[in-house]
């Protein structure tokens, strides 16, 4: 195959890849532009095999590699979709930085000059040590979201915090910027200790830089390293002048850039902000006169009653909800509903899952319908006309004190619930949710909380209406 | 104009061009999908399975070549485990109507 041909399929499998991406602006041609994805992956890697000298080696570990990867896809649960993704991110930031090491040992294989031109070197310090940040970054990311605190502080998924962090950060980012520099002049005899120095450094960085991001944060944590592990194939591009890598690099770390600005908004944080930490484990101080306002509580045949009479319903669901497991349950209240002539809809908050879009996976998981599930901004008007809403498991997406100035989420675009004529919550408790504020709404005349389990409640609800 | 474009220039023309082709198809996919979206661009970034198949292909084994069959191993993860999972997503998102279908 000559290097004209080789080019071709390249721009093959970029537009392939850009449709794929296209796919997914509906549910109904997703399905095809995944399609399209694997297509362009098969034309990439058998181009790469026609052009390569010795396959064996790449094959078998291909091999081994695939069947890893398909029997992990095959058994994760959709609440593990997070973890399972940031450990993905983690394997592509580990695979650049081994590849930019091959291409420092040999870069002759490469069809690079040896010793390596500066601009080679510049590009590849780059894509290094972008890609050793997401790769240890993501272990970290991993860790938190799969719960290994107890196997070390570092998984915590509070915060983790020092005096002197931002600083010790910015002095480990200068080391590592100065070791790429001594790289890019070092001789090719010198050339080892610097490129490991700076990569060991930026391993570390990776790490320091994402344990003082709280759990709540994981929406944009997950998303910040979707763009990195994006970027690093990019990085990875450059260094060995292939356009398929810039492109699909490019795609997926603009993605990833769109997707923590769109998490960001939704939380009314700065992206600087959440990067600095230290936010999302805090207690926060709760008005000290909540303690003597009193909640109305119901049991669940009172829920069965007010939703059997209702002509219109929206459920807002919360990750509680996938917690408890009770998608399937609230499924079937929704028929039952739905049967009796009840119009109901779910309504989506950016942030109700772990990772951006969660619960909507986690309802279709359900088999709950998607024209059932309304995102924010298209059902937020239809509150005030609605008989009754009910709240499983969400707690700050639904807090009116975002529209007060001077609280701590003002300024958070929330699901308007408390517009509704009656609203119904079910909590574990009266704890408060991640932010540590309190929830006037769960005060309001109009408010009735069914406290337990979501499922076993939503069980109950479902008898009751029977 | 006789002189050839540095392959630097020439890369940078393609990563500025495909971020804003990248930045106007991303803002187009429906929220709902956020997280196969996610799971399909993971996939995509697998792609760097290229540079490591390369990496794995000289003449004679040596450290590059060890290297990038690791680095294989690992992409490779991504590159089947990413489709086959965002398949396993998108195969759920169904309207009212195609319940039961499958």
């Amino acid at each position: 195959m000559s290097a004209n041909q080789t080019a071709i399929s390249y721009l093959i499998a970029s537009v392939l890849f850009i449709l794929a991406l296209k796919g997914l602006s509906h549910p109904r041609s997703a399905r095809r532009g995944n399609l399209f994805g694997i297509i362009g992956m098969a034309i990439a890697v058998a181009t790469t095999f026609a052009v390569t000298r010795r396959v064996d080696v790449a094959l078998g570990m291909m091999a081994v590699g695939g069947a890893i990867g398909l029997i992990v896809a095959k058994r994760v649960q959709m609440t593990q979709m997070p973890e399972l993704v940031a450990a993905m991110h983690s394997l592509v930031g580990m695979a650049a930085v081994l590849i930019a090491c091959a291409v420092v040992s040999d870069p002759l294989s490469f069809g690079l000059e040896s010793p390596l031109p500066i601009g080679n070197r510049i590009e590849l310090v780059i894509g290094t040590f972008v890609g050793a940040l997401t790769f240890s970054g993501s272990i970290i990311a991993f860790g938190k979201l799969a719960g290994l605190g107890k196997y070390g502080r570092i998984f915590s998924s509070a915060p983790v915090t020092f005096s002197g962090q931002h600083m010790v950060n910015l002095i480990l980012a200068l080391i590592m910027i100065g070791g790429g520099i001594v790289f890019v002049g070092a001789p090719s005899a010198a050339q080892w200790p610097p490129f490991l120095g700076m990569t060991g450094v930026a391993f570390l960085l990776g790490i320091l830089v994402i344990i003082p991001i709280g759990g709540a944060d994981m929406p944009v944590v997950i998303s910040m390293l979707n763009s990195y592990s994006g970027w690093a194939a990019a990085g990875i591009g450059f260094s060995l002048n292939n356009s398929l890598l810039i492109i699909a690099g490019s795609l997926v770390g603009s993605s990833g850039a769109i997707l923590s600005y769109i998490m960001c908004r939704a939380m009314n944080r700065s992206l600087l902000n959440v990067v600095l930490g230290g936010f999302g484990g805090a207690t926060g101080d709760a008005p000290a006169d909540t303690a003597q306002r009193t909640v109305k509580s119901g049991s669940p045949e009172d829920v069965a009653f007010l939703l059997g009479n209702a002509e219109s319903v929206i459920i807002v669901p919360g990750y509680g909800l996938a917690v408890g497991r009770a998608q399937h349950a609230v499924k079937e209240l929704v028929e039952k509903l739905t049967t009796k002539g009840v119009r109901v809809r779910y309504a989506i908050h950016p942030v109700a899952g772990r990772m951006p879009g969660h619960m909507n996976v986690l309802l279709a998981e359900a088999e709950v319908p998607y024209d059932q599930v309304v995102e924010m901004e298209d059902i937020n008007s239809d509150f005030s006309s609605t008989d009754v809403v009910f709240v499983l498991g969400a707690n700050d997406v639904v807090n009116p004190l975002a529209e007060q100035p001077g609280s701590p989420i003002f300024g958070m675009p929330i699901l308007e619930a408390h517009k509704a004529r009656a609203v119904l919550v079910n909590k574990r408790s009266m704890a408060a949710g991640y932010a540590g504020i309190d929830n006037p709404l769960f005060y309001m005349d109009r408010t009735m909380m069914v406290f337990g389990d979501a499922k076993k409640v939503v069980e109950s609800i479902v008898k009751a209406l029977e | 104009m006789t002189d050839l474009v540095d392959p630097t220039i020439a890369n940078i023309t393609v990563f500025v061009l495909a971020i804003f082709v990248g930045y106007h198809v991303v803002w187009n996919v429906t929220p709902a999908l956020h997280t196969p979206l996610m799971s399909v661009t993971n996939a995509i970034s697998s792609v760097v399975i290229v540079g490591a198949i390369i990496a794995a292909g000289p003449g004679t084994l040596g450290v590059g070549a060890i290297l990038g069959g690791i680095a294989v191993g690992l992409a490779a993860i991504n590159t089947f485990g990413g489709f086959m999972v965002s398949q396993r997503m998108l195969a759920m998102f169904k309207k009212k109507d195609e319940k039961g279908k499958h």
